[in-house]
């Protein structure tokens, strides 16, 4: 792949020192977006499985609107709507945000919000799985709602969604391509403007075909390791008790 | 910007027709992709060590890559691709269209796959051995009994990853491709309608996925009491 | 996944390795072969090109470009004898339409592609039949008069264009502190610029007056003062195929011989034209009119 290290048009750079640019906006788009994903997907799953009032159903319209959108639609709501909707002032500003800043952060807010609502439910799925038991026991404990949920529920529940999880991590991943609709120029973008500037498109595309690969595997070989580090016995291989 | 709502009537053909090509390239997805997806699912189980492992590798490949990257490749490369195999080496033409369907056929397949394969781990082994014990052949024992008890068992899945594949055939934007999304954006473009045209998409998309999500969640109650 | 799903996956790659082998000898125009065998000839269209070509409202694509090409299709179409050969119209984009032409999904791309030495190793080019020069357009609102004025600020250049690369060097050369966004069609880009996203868009001088007449609100965009020289225009096609290529010029310098470029010439840019009926007003350049007496399919530099 001698490509990468041949000088780009502007003379200042080489084709590597690209890649290695739009791998960086991947992975800091990817992993700012999974920590919000986290957090808003953990608050919106556990308000989904309170036991009543208006939480649930906020809970829900929430992911049913985000899962109901493609991501690509959202991008655009938050790209070129949101600026447009906003009173006039403050839309200017947002649209006025240097780039690449100007399509980074609606691109963190879109996708970490949509990942969000794909977590919920598996928080939602992983503290349904747990028997119900655990709730009446933490309550007799004298728990709190709070203590309940941070270290009763919670904790099992993550265990046992952690394979989905994984696939989720894997998916955000590959969700960043989407930015580069929007202006960001991540991996797959550069890739494309590789091949723009030497019509080598099979080595532009090759490499970095391959460095996703490998982001696959380590993000992979990451979530495995978490996986075996934190299993409780009792919950391997659906061996639960009831 | 003010949201004019009048100016709907006028593009409604324009986003009809995207809107048509959206459902053929989802149809065409989930045909070809449960069909090919399938296969590489038998092909993972077979005994053939080289066959399973190339079907395992493909899936994995396509699992790992964005669906944007796969339509660059294949909608720069396919032609070459075509071409060598067929009439040494002068590439052969291949319209946008016919270069998504096959896109989303290759990419999908590789996620049917996955979900089939658990199907199929869902069936008890007394199933095999009873089909060998009837003196089905292999290909009767899928046909017949094997097949139909795999998709049962993962059909609300596979319905779920269909309302996917019906989002994501929104990102043959990248293309230039008149879906839906892809009609929206044209006229957007052109008469400097941006609000109202992708909200007008974005409520579109919505009622359709809703709807299909609440059909599979009242399938899954269905199939809960076999 | 394992070692041997990552030595496939090598090995996939390789085979397509070898698929980019050279094309074996065809016997005469393998262009003409293969339109000939397909019965249809695919133009390459470009959306948002006006007046070169570009969406009507029936979104069918029209314009000047597209005219002089159904000049060649007549051509075509004697020359093979085939006068129900079938026209096939492909959109193309900037980023697209050098892969599409050389992987042979568009046989002949009509739009505003510009010769330039470096693409010339990829494909082959037409006789000239447009000379622009680079010019910027803003909101003028944005109180931008010149190309300094626009120093730190963020300005748009379409994918895939030779302006991208002229932008590019041009920010290097003069320091500018440019942040240059990319529009993945014209028509995107200048939506940037009227939506405030960026203070000025960069593109051929003709394009621009194109997009502006047909913007919701024309007068509120103005060009800058800064003109600079750009590549000019070709139909572009496969290269290697001299016999196409001399096809495709005779259509296009029997027409700028006979005066049917003229006449076509005044019917996109000096008359009223669709979605709008708007005129544009651009008479020919003095260059241009040199290129029409003396027809040439040379890039600038050679």
């Amino acid at each position: 792949m001698s490509l990468l290290f041949e000088t780009t048009p502007d003379g200042v750079s080489r084709y590597i020192d690209w890649i290695l640019s739009g791998l960086g906006w991947t992975l800091s788009l990817a992993l700012g977006a999974w920590t919000i994903a986290l957090v808003v997907g953990t608050l919106v799953g556990v308000a989904r499985t309170l036991p009543g009032g208006i939480w649930p159903r906020l809970g829900r319209i929430y992911v049913e609107t985000f899962r109901n959108i493609p991501l690509l639609v959202q991008m655009f709501f938050w790209y070129f709507v949101l600026p447009e909707l906003l009173p006039q002032r403050l839309g200017l500003a947002i649209k006025q945000m240097d780039p690449p800043w100007g399509s980074f952060v609606p691109a963190l807010i879109c996708l970490g919000l949509f990942t969000a609502a794909r977590i919920a439910e598996q928080v939602r799925a992983g503290v349904q799985a747990l028997p119900t038991g655990q709730r009446a026991a933490a309550s007799a404990l004298g728990f709190g709602r709070t203590g309940m949920y941070r270290l009763v529920l919670l904790p099992q529940a993550f265990r046992i969604i952690l394979p989905t999880l994984t696939n989720e991590f894997m998916t955000i991943f590959k969700n960043t391509s989407v930015a580069l609709t929007i202006g960001l120029v991540e991996l797959t973008a550069t890739a494309r403007e590789i091949n723009e500037n030497t019509f080598r498109t099979f080595e532009a595309f090759g490499v970095v075909t391959i460095v996703y690969l490998v982001i696959a595997l380590l993000a992979w070989q990451l979530m495995h390791r978490i996986e075996r580090a934190v299993q409780l016995p009792s919950f391997v291989s659906g061996g639960g008790r009831k | 910007m003010m949201v004019d709502l009048s100016a709907i009537a006028s593009v409604t053909p324009f986003l009809l027709t995207g809107l048509l090509f959206t459902l053929q390239i989802t149809l065409v997805g989930v045909a070809g992709g449960i069909v090919f997806g399938s296969l590489l699912a038998v092909a993972r189980l077979s005994q053939n060590r080289l066959l399973s492992t190339l079907a395992t590798t493909y899936v994995n490949l396509m699992r790992s890559i964005p669906l944007i990257l796969v339509i660059f490749w294949v909608f720069f490369l396919v032609p070459w691709a075509i071409g060598w195999l067929t009439n040494g080496g002068r590439p052969v033409a291949v319209g946008a269209s016919l270069t998504i369907y096959v896109t989303f056929v290759l990419f999908e397949a590789a996620y049917y796959a996955e979900i089939v394969r658990a199907g199929f781990r869902s069936i008890s082994t007394g199933q095999y051995a009873a089909c060998d014990a009837l003196g089905l052949s292999k290909l009767q024992a899928y046909i017949y009994v094997l097949f139909p008890q795999a998709f049962l068992s993962v059909l609300p899945i596979l319905l779920t990853q269909t309302i996917v594949l019906f989002q994501d055939t929104s990102l043959v934007y990248v293309i230039s491709a008149t879906d839906l999304l892809g009609a929206a954006t044209k006229i957007a473009q052109r008469d400097g309608r941006l609000v109202e045209m992708y909200l007008i998409v974005g409520v579109i998309y919505f009622l359709f996925c809703y709807a299909a999500s609440q059909f599979v969640k009242r399938l899954q109650g269905r199939l809960a009491y076999r | 996944m394992t070692r041997s799903a990552f030595s496939l996956a090598a090995l996939c790659l390789l085979m397509f390795a070898f698929a980019l082998a050279p094309a074996s000898a065809q016997s005469l125009s393998p262009t003409l072969q293969k339109i000939k065998d397909a019965g249809t000839i695919t133009i390459g269209h470009r959306d948002s090109s006006v007046p070169f070509s570009y969406l009507d409202n029936d979104q069918k694509p029209i314009g000047f470009s597209l005219e002089l090409c159904d000049l060649v299709v007549a051509k075509i179409k004697a020359k093979l004898g085939q006068p129900g050969l079938k026209v096939a119209y492909q959109a193309v984009n900037s980023s697209n339409r050098i892969p599409l032409v050389k992987n042979g999904t568009v046989d002949i791309e009509c739009g505003s592609t510009a010769n330039t030495i470096a693409r010339q190793q990829e494909v082959s080019y037409s006789v000239i039949f447009y000379a622009p020069q680079f010019k910027w357009i803003a909101l003028k609102s944005s109180d931008v008069k010149t190309t300094d004025d626009l120093k730190g600020k963020a300005v748009v250049v379409t994918q895939g264009t030779n302006t991208a690369q002229f932008v590019a060097k041009l920010n290097a050369e003069k320091n500018l502190g440019l942040k240059i966004l990319q529009g993945k069609d014209h028509a995107e880009s200048f939506l940037l610029v009227e939506t405030g996203r960026a203070s000025a868009f960069m593109e051929d001088d003709i394009l621009l007056a194109g997009l502006k007449a047909n913007a919701s609100s024309p007068d509120n965009f103005a060009f800058l003062g800064d003109a600079f020289p750009s590549d000019p225009y070709g139909v572009m096609m496969a290269k290697g195929d001299p016999e196409f290529k001399k096809l495709v010029d005779d259509a296009l310098t029997e027409a700028m011989k006979s005066g049917l470029y003229d006449k076509l010439y005044t019917k996109w840019f000096e008359s009223p034209i669709p979605p709008k009926n708007i005129n544009l007003k651009f008479p020919q350049s003095d260059k241009l009119k040199e290129l029409v007496k003396t027809p040439s399919d040379k890039a600038n530099g050679q």
